[in-house]
C-alpha cells in the first residue's frame, strides 16, 4: 500500500517534470491548447450551468425554509447563497463534475492513444509526448476552469433568485439586499485559488492515469474510473487544506 | 546501415533476447522473421530505442544510439520513420493532417511547401482523393498506406515497419510490400520489417533475419530460403503439409 503510494507519486512527479520542457513548436502547442480549451470549456458549459442552477435553487429554497421561523432576517438567504456558492459550491461541485466529465475523457483519450501505439508513434517522431499530450490540456484547464467556476457561481446565484423570489419565499428586494450585504472580495480570490488548484489536480491526475495505461479495454476503463475517483478524493482533500489555509 | 551488436534483453528473470548480432543494409528490405514469442517485437523496439537493451549496442551508421541521452536521441529519431502494426494514425486528424503532422511539428516549411510535400507522398502511396477522410472512414489497407506516407514524409534515413501486412488480404499485402520495397530502393533507406507473412519473405526478403527463442537462428535472403537446410527455418516457413509438398516439388525431390 505505502510502496504503491510512493510508486505512483514518483511516476506522477516525473511525468510533470518531463512535461516542463521547451516545446518542439509553439504553434502546434497553441493549436492543441485551443482545441482543449474548446473541449473542456464549451463542451462542459451546459452541464456546469445546469448543475449550478439547481444547486443555487435548492440552496435558496432550503435556507428560506430554515430561516422562516428563525429570528434572522430573510435577506440572509441571498447573503448565504452568494457566499456559499462563491466560497465552496461553485469551485468544488463544478470541479467534481468536471472530474467526471473531463477527467474521464482525458484518461480515455490518452489511454486510447497509448493502446493504439499513437504515443509510440509520437515518440519515434521525436516528440516529447509528456509535454505535447499533457501541457496543452493543463494550460487549457487552468485558463478555462476558473472561467467555468465564475460562470457557475453567477448561474447559481441566479438559480437561487429564480427559485425563491417568484415563489414568494423571499422578496426581490430582500434577496438583492442579501447579495449586496457583507461582501468580501477576498472570497472571490479564494474561489479562484480553489478553481485553479482543482483544475490542476483533475487534469494532471487524469493525464497520469491515461498516460501509463497498459493492457486492453478493461485496463482503459479502470484508468478512466481511477481518474475520476482519485481526482475527486484529491479535490476534496485540497478543498480542506485550502479552506484551512485561507480562512 | 544499422548494426546490432550482442543485443540481450531480460524482463525480470526471463531472458527474451539472448545476444543478437546482425547488420541491416542500406537500400535493402531487411526482414526480421520468427514465430510468435521469438522476440521480434522486443528486438524492433530496441532498434528504434523504445526499449533499452540489457546488454549490447545499436549503431545507426557511425552513431551508437545506446549511448545517447534523451535529447540526442530525439535528434536521431527525426531521421526515423515507422509504420506501426495498427497504423497508429491520429483519430482526430484527417489523412492529410496525419501525413502533415511531422512537417508541422519539425519543419519551417511554408504552407504551400507542406501541401506540395503531402500531395507528393499521397501520390506515392496511391491515396489521391482521400485527403479529407478520417482514419475511421478508410480501410485497413488504406490506413497502412497513410501510415507509410506519414513515415516517409520527412525523408527519413531509416524506415521501420512492424507487421505491415497484419490484418490485410494477400493482394493488399503484396501492394504494401511492393510499395515499401520501391520506397526503400528509390530513397536508399535502411528499411527493417518485422513480419511473419511468408509472402513478404519470398517477395521482398533481401536480407532475412530469422529469430528463434531470442537467438538469431538463420540469416540469408529469399533465394537462399528454399535451399536452406536449417530445420527451424523450414518448419517455420513451410509450416503446412501443402507448403512442404510445394518445396519438395520446387527442389525436384
Amino acid at each position: 500500500m505505502i510502496y504503491s503510494l510512493f510508486y505512483h507519486l514518483g511516476r506522477y512527479v516525473s511525468l510533470l517534470r518531463l512535461m516542463i520542457s521547451k516545446p518542439e513548436k509553439w504553434s502546434m502547442y497553441w493549436k492543441e491548447t485551443m482545441r482543449q480549451m474548446n473541449d473542456i470549456g464549451i463542451g462542459s458549459l451546459v452541464i456546469v450551468c445546469l448543475i449550478a442552477l439547481f444547486i443555487g435553487a435548492v440552496s435558496a429554497v432550503q435556507f428560506a425554509y430554515q430561516l422562516k421561523d428563525a429570528p434572522v432576517p430573510m435577506y440572509y438567504t441571498g447573503y448565504i447563497v452568494r457566499d456559499m456558492t462563491i466560497i465552496e459550491l461553485a469551485p468544488t461541485i463544478t470541479c467534481l463534475v468536471l472530474a467526471g466529465k473531463v477527467g474521464s475523457n482525458i484518461a480515455a483519450e490518452i489511454g486510447g492513444m497509448r493502446q493504439k501505439e499513437q504515443i509510440d508513434a509520437l515518440e519515434i517522431m521525436g516528440v516529447n509526448t509528456a509535454s505535447y499530450l499533457v501541457l496543452p490540456k493543463l494550460l487549457a484547464a487552468l485558463i478555462v476552469i476558473p472561467m467555468l467556476v465564475a460562470i457557475a457561481a453567477f448561474v447559481s446565484i441566479v438559480g437561487g433568485y429564480l427559485a425563491s423570489v417568484p415563489t414568494g419565499m423571499v422578496t426581490d428586494s430582500e434577496y438583492v439586499l442579501g447579495l449586496r450585504s457583507f461582501f468580501l472580495p477576498y472570497n472571490v480570490f479564494m474561489m479562484f485559488v480553489k478553481a485553479v488548484s482543482f483544475g490542476f489536480i483533475l487534469t494532471s491526475v487524469s493525464c497520469y492515469q491515461g498516460f501509463f495505461v497498459k493492457g486492453g479495454s478493461i485496463e482503459l476503463g479502470r484508468a478512466s474510473t481511477n481518474a475520476v475517483v482519485v481526482s475527486d478524493v484529491m479535490i476534496l482533500l485540497a478543498d480542506y487544506v485550502i479552506t484551512l489555509s485561507l480562512t | 546501415m544499422i548494426r546490432a551488436v550482442n543485443i540481450k534483453k531480460s524482463f525480470g528473470d526471463v531472458e527474451v533476447l539472448k545476444g543478437i548480432s546482425t547488420v541491416f543494409e542500406k537500400g535493402k528490405t531487411n526482414l526480421i522473421i520468427g514465430r510468435s514469442g521469438a522476440g521480434k517485437t522486443v528486438f524492433l523496439k530496441i532498434l528504434v530505442s523504445l526499449l533499452e537493451p540489457t546488454e549490447g549496442e545499436i549503431w545507426y551508421d557511425d552513431v551508437n544510439i545506446t549511448q545517447l541521452n534523451k535529447r540526442q536521441l530525439i535528434d536521431v529519431r527525426k531521421q526515423i520513420g515507422m509504420l506501426f502494426q495498427g497504423s497508429a494514425l491520429f483519430d482526430s486528424m484527417t489523412v492529410e493532417e496525419n501525413i502533415r503532422f511531422p512537417l508541422d511539428m519539425f519543419t519551417k516549411m511554408t504552407k504551400k511547401e507542406k501541401e506540395m510535400r503531402v500531395d507528393e507522398r499521397i501520390e506515392v502511396v496511391n491515396l489521391e482523393g482521400s485527403n479529407n477522410k478520417y482514419p475511421g472512414e478508410i480501410s485497413g489497407g488504406m490506413q497502412k498506406r497513410v501510415g507509410i506516407a506519414r513515415a516517409i514524409v520527412l525523408n527519413p534515413k531509416y524506415l521501420f515497419c512492424d507487421e505491415p501486412n497484419s490484418g490485410l488480404d494477400p493482394k493488399t499485402s503484396l501492394v504494401i510490400d511492393e510499395l515499401i520495397q520501391e520506397i526503400t530502393q528509390v530513397n536508399q533507406m535502411t528499411t527493417i520489417i518485422n513480419t511473419h507473412d511468408m509472402n513478404s519473405v519470398m517477395e521482398i526478403g533481401a536480407n532475412i533475419n530469422f529469430l528463434h527463442l531470442g537467438k538469431l537462428a538463420w540469416k540469408g535472403n529469399k533465394n537462399m530460403v528454399l535451399e536452406s537446410d536449417n530445420e527451424l527455418l523450414q518448419d517455420f516457413i513451410f509450416a503446412s503439409p501443402f507448403l512442404q509438398r510445394l518445396r519438395k516439388r520446387a527442389l525436384g525431390k
